[in-house]
């Protein structure tokens, strides 16, 4: 018998539970002649500021044993073009629409979220606190509770009600719990976890980083452990808590360890590089792969790891 | 017109080798339209592999009719190792044709085409669509050395004329790719130049074109991690119609460009006044 796939995020409702992580699916259009987006839990969009964003030098990428180095610098062409051209496509497509927010600031976060507002297709928003804040020395807001509190306070305030507000976690913290739980008391209606961790690569040749931009986000299979563990303490400290769980999901599988740590749903990012038809293939691996381990419910198996 | 880019399994049909370099030919009937000019993006490794990221060519040849396409390629690493062994039957996860082809000039006429190692891959195709429109292909391929040339016997029947240099001169004319390209143009009366190989060829190329006052297209050879266009590590600085300079990706805007836009001296860092380098 089939599985039924419906999820939810909270008050978001999801007929399927894989989703595209922020940052690896453009605004959905690149993807568009391999998956329908549509049929995806909805669409999670790469990171938009307030303004237009170069990003940085290249090289940009290093493969790593079963990953990737990255340094964009959150290229983009800011909320306004987004707002103008990429929301209204992604509706049109009738995609489900989680728009990625990132600032230097608190209040460019929420100036974003502000002008996001009442836009139709949005369902939710990701708040990508792992960006440096300007106004602290350049220290990274997940790391700090407060400075992830203020971000997920200041958006949640301008956003519609009924549009949940993620958080989304970097595992580059010695404790996650206390920067979930913070982001929760803010408001955060549900987490996504887990953003890049931070790394390097160097050029042995030339013994320079291979990087323009010196170091760089560590995403792929080799940080899927890296998410598991985070999932797991955090369903396991905040057991009703949402999360969209993400990192290193390459086959059905591999979601499927994310959901059994407690992921309402999950994101995949790095393997759409190697894969443009990732997320509908993971989707379909992963129905086979519930139905195989006899739940007749993706929702069953959602956090069933855990002691009862 | 241009063919949709696909998705598709591909059976190896042939891995052969051309000098330095090895040829795979595949059954990927999707991919057999392409333009000159387009690539390929294929995953290696195999299913568990520890590779993420996809390697993407240059489409070198292609036979609609069969329903065949063949890329050249070097091993530099592990994942072209892992392509090099490859065995007829083998099959291999190939997206394409991908990027925006060479644009065809509105007259027909003469054309130079400059090839730097295996850069010369595409121009062979591009010397078949420039014939069949009733212009002419002069060919200048050059690399290193002899055995880092790249190009097929049947490069002489496509073109109206090939010339050959190497750097160390164990093969045609001592010097650099670009050094018989003015009296080339000159003689030939070309007011288009189509360029494929390393970046600093590619710049010197579109200062021979401005000095003699033609176009010069330039496919460049950008380290690219998926080729469909959502990673953004491709990004080299290229000026638009407005005169803005903006990070643009070279698998979606290019892989060929209009010589004169690309900040050549600038590929590797973000220029000052590039769109959106304001910082907060």
């Amino acid at each position: 018998m089939a599985v039924d796939m419906r999820t939810n995020l909270g008050t978001l409702e999801l007929p399927a539970p894989v989703l595209t992580a922020s940052g690896c699916a453009g605004y959905g259009r690149e993807l568009a002649p391999y998956v329908e987006l549509a049929a995806l839990g909805g669409v999670v969009t790469k990171s938009i500021m307030r303004n237009p964003r170069s990003g940085r030098a290249t090289p940009r990428m290093a493969e790593t044993p079963s990953g990737m180095l990255n340094s964009i610098g959150l290229q983009g062409s800011g909320v306004d073009e987004f707002v103008a051209n990429d929301l209204p496509w992604l509706t049109e497509q009738g995609c489900r629409v989680i728009v990625s927010v990132a600032g230097g600031s608190v209040e460019e976060y929420a100036e974003v979220a502000k002008l996001l507002r009442g836009q139709p297709g949005l369902v939710a928003l990701e708040v990508n606190i792992s960006c440096p804040n300007v106004e602290s020395r350049g220290e990274v807001f997940a790391c700090d509770p407060d400075a992830a509190a203020r971000v997920v306070a200041g958006v949640r305030a301008v956003t519609a009600p009924d549009v949940p507000v993620l958080a989304k976690l970097s595992p580059d913290v010695t404790d996650i719990v206390p920067v979930a739980q913070a982001c929760v008391g803010a408001g955060a209606d549900g987490l996504s976890m887990i953003n890049t961790l931070l790394g390097m690569a160097i050029d042995v040749d030339t013994a320079r980083p291979v990087l323009a931009g010196v170091t760089g986000g560590l995403s792929g299979p080799a940080i899927r452990p890296v998410a598991v563990r985070c999932i797991w303490q955090v369903r396991a400290a905040l057991p009703e808590v949402p999360i969209l769980g993400m990192g290193g999901v390459r086959h059905g599988v591999d979601a499927l360890e994310l959901v059994l740590a407690g992921a309402n749903a999950v994101s995949v990012g790095t393997a759409v590089f190697g894969d443009p038809g990732a997320c509908p293939r993971i989707q379909a691996e992963l129905a086979e792969a519930l139905a195989a381990r006899g739940y007749a419910r993706f929702t069953d198996a959602v956090s069933a790891a855990h002691p009862r | 017109m241009s063919v949709p880019p696909r998705q598709v399994p591909a059976e190896v049909l042939q891995l052969g080798s051309a000098g330095a370099y090895l040829s795979l030919r595949l059954r990927a009937p999707e991919l057999a339209a392409f333009q000159p000019g387009q690539f390929a993006a294929v995953a290696v490794g195999g299913r568990h592999t520890g590779m993420v990221l996809r390697r993407c060519f240059s489409l070198y040849a292609g036979d609609p009719g069969d329903g065949t396409v063949e890329v050249v390629f070097a091993v530099h690493g592990k994942g072209t190792a892992w392509l090099a062994e490859l065995r007829p039957g083998d099959q291999v996860d190939v997206v394409g044709p991908l990027g925006r082809p060479f644009p065809l000039p509105a007259r027909p006429g003469a054309a130079v085409l400059v090839g730097g190692g295996y850069g010369s891959a595409p121009l062979f195709s591009l010397a078949d669509v420039l014939h069949a429109a009733g212009g002419e292909a002069h060919l200048v391929v050059g690399a290193a050395s002899a055995d880092k040339l790249f190009f097929g016997e049947e490069a002489w029947q496509r073109c109206a004329s090939v010339t050959v240099t190497t750097d160390d001169g164990s093969a045609g004319v001592r010097g650099l790719v670009t050094d018989p390209l003015p009296e080339l143009i000159a003689r030939t009366g070309a007011t288009v130049l189509y360029a494929c190989g390393p970046m600093a060829m590619l710049a010197a190329c579109t200062a021979v074109a401005r000095e003699q006052g033609i176009t010069a297209y330039t496919a460049v050879e950008e380290a690219m991690a998926c080729g469909v266009g959502v990673c953004m590590t491709c990004v080299l600085p290229v000026v638009g119609d407005d005169g803005v300079t903006r990070m643009t990706r070279s698998c979606t805007a290019g892989p060929v460009f209009a010589g004169e836009t690309v900040r050549w001296a600038d590929v590797g860092t973000v220029p000052t006044g590039t769109w959106g380098a304001g910082g907060h």
